[in-house]
């Protein structure tokens, strides 16, 4: 059975509603907090802005918190309410999404570390329109795959999903670029080196958003998505947009 | 493994019809009106044999009359009607060539508030047998100590058989009216609330007991508890206003019901 956005606050118990609004929102605070940790690391390498890339390193710390206070929302609920159906698929997905965010979140980091590497470093850096092109994608999956999770949207999910595999297959065209780059020139294989870090990190974000998408499939339709190649998913469980 | 969970996801459909070697109840679209009043309404369902069975539902939604109706409860309530079918292993309960008393001890019931009789542990649970057939003391003996064995209760009372059961702690004389029921071999065993007067250790004690008895009978249980069904059933049926609305394998009712009825009143949310 398909469950809606507002279908968590129904409950007799209107503490219970409001405990699970409560996780909703600290879960879309992370979401945002990342997202923004994100955004940032690509701007502090697009401008070679270490001071952003400083704050996003030590930004680091605040999501980790973050993830921490949910979980142990998410701990409460499960002692004290033994939540059941929609309920207890709503806390799961809330915990694995954190763990996703988190993440995120450290993959954040390591673009901010990759991209104070290559504002100290004098020669001109190679693979930066590749890296703009993915993190584009890599940034519009990961905000769709919150708006599917504030939303409880599985369409939008299951776009997310399917964009995934697309970024997939830029990430190897751009690796491939990359190593022509290095190959054609050994004094740049330093700085292409922290760009190819750069470009897998923003592939696992990706990855991760592609999670999120999952877990919102899981939790409204009670479907578990994980590990099944997009296409073979049935068209009448998780119905693709026309 | 993996495929066999997928499919059974997304169809959404679970079996719970059961090949006649699997079934042990078989109720076929039975009514029960009470003065004319109708409590049950065209119930369909079948209870697998060797598996616990959970009745779940709001108060007066006939999870109980059900249970009554299964060992004929009702028989002596001239106010109550009854269509449909109920049977039991193959054999409709209510043909006339039945006999109510045998049913009774293949369909065994306890009550929510422990029922012992005024008289010693022994003579509790060797009250049915005596009922039953002359029995030589040395074979009684053997069957109390299986009976009360099975029920969890011999290594409680074993130095004191003869003392009255009324002693026993409330958990206890519960655990002591299974072994009575037990004493008399039944094929099924109805719970109509069985812990629901006990405190949560002697309730988990009765909730261990009934895994542990699966393997010898099948058992029935309404309750009101909702982590209790969860816990020991493998099987959930809710009724709602006398109708059976969801019913299916407990991992699947808890997980993800078909029903937005059953949903709202698993999850505590208004109708």
């Amino acid at each position: 059975m398909d469950i809606t956005s507002d279908s968590h606050s129904q409950h007799i118990s209107r503490q219970f509603n409001q405990e699970l609004e409560e996780l909703k929102t600290h879960l879309m605070a992370m979401g945002g907090m990342v997202e923004k940790q994100v955004q940032d690391a690509i701007a502090a390498l697009m401008e070679s802005d270490s001071r952003l890339a400083e704050k996003v390193r030590d930004g680091d710390a605040q999501v980790n918190d973050l993830q921490l206070q949910i979980d142990d929302e998410c701990t409460r609920i499960f002692a004290r309410r033994q939540p059941a159906a929609s309920d207890l698929r709503l806390v799961l997905a809330v915990i694995r999404a954190t763990s996703d965010l988190e993440r995120i979140g450290d993959e954040a980091s390591k673009i901010a570390r990759n991209a104070l590497s290559l504002s100290e470093s004098s020669n001109s850096v190679r693979g930066l329109v590749e890296v703009r092109h993915i993190s584009e994608h890599v940034r519009k999956m990961l905000r769709d795959s919150l708006t599917a999770f504030a939303r409880f949207d599985t369409e939008l999910a299951m776009q997310v999903i399917r964009e995934d595999e697309f970024v997939d297959g830029e990430y190897g065209s751009a690796m491939r670029s990359l190593v022509t780059f290095m190959m054609e020139d050994s004094r740049s294989i330093t700085s292409v080196l922290s760009v190819m870090w750069i470009l897998r990190a923003l592939e696992r974000v990706g990855d991760h958003a592609n999670n999120l998408a999952e877990h919102v499939v899981y939790l409204v339709k009670g479907l578990d998505i994980r590990h099944t190649d997009p296409n073979t998913l049935d068209q009448q469980a998780v119905p693709k947009k026309s | 493994m993996l495929a066999s969970r997928h499919v059974d996801q997304t169809t959404q459909a679970p079996a719970t019809h059961f090949p006649a070697d699997q079934c042990c109840l078989n109720i076929e679209q039975f009514n029960l009106a009470y003065a004319g009043k109708l409590a049950l309404q065209a119930l369909t369902l079948q209870v697998p044999r060797h598996r616990v069975t959970a009745f779940i539902g709001p108060s007066g939604c006939g999870k109980s009359t059900l249970l009554r109706a299964i060992n004929r409860l009702h028989d002596l309530n001239g106010s109550v009607t009854h269509s449909g079918s109920i049977s039991l292993e193959g054999h409709n309960i209510h043909d006339p060539g039945i006999n109510v008393t045998e049913l009774r001890r293949r369909v065994g019931m306890v009550f929510q508030t422990p029922n012992p009789f005024p008289m010693s542990i022994y003579d509790n649970v060797a009250f049915g047998l005596r009922l039953q057939k002359r029995l030589a003391k040395r074979q009684r003996d053997d069957i109390i100590e299986w009976a009360l064995t099975s029920a969890a209760l011999w290594d409680e009372v074993k130095d004191d058989l003869h003392r009255s059961a009324w002693r026993l702690s409330g958990g206890q004389q519960q655990r002591l009216v299974i072994a009575r029921t037990l004493a008399v071999q039944p094929d099924v065993l109805l719970l109509d609330e069985p812990a629901s007067a006990l405190d949560p250790i002697s309730t988990l004690k009765i909730e261990e007991l009934i895994r542990n008895l699966k393997s010898q009978l099948t058992l029935v249980l309404v309750t009101h508890n909702m982590q209790q069904a969860a816990r020991v059933s493998d099987y959930t049926a809710f009724l709602q206003e006398g109708e059976l609305v969801e019913y299916g394998p407990t991992d699947h009712v808890f997980t993800n019901p078909r029903l937005q009825r059953t949903e709202n009143y698993i999850t505590g949310r208004m109708a």
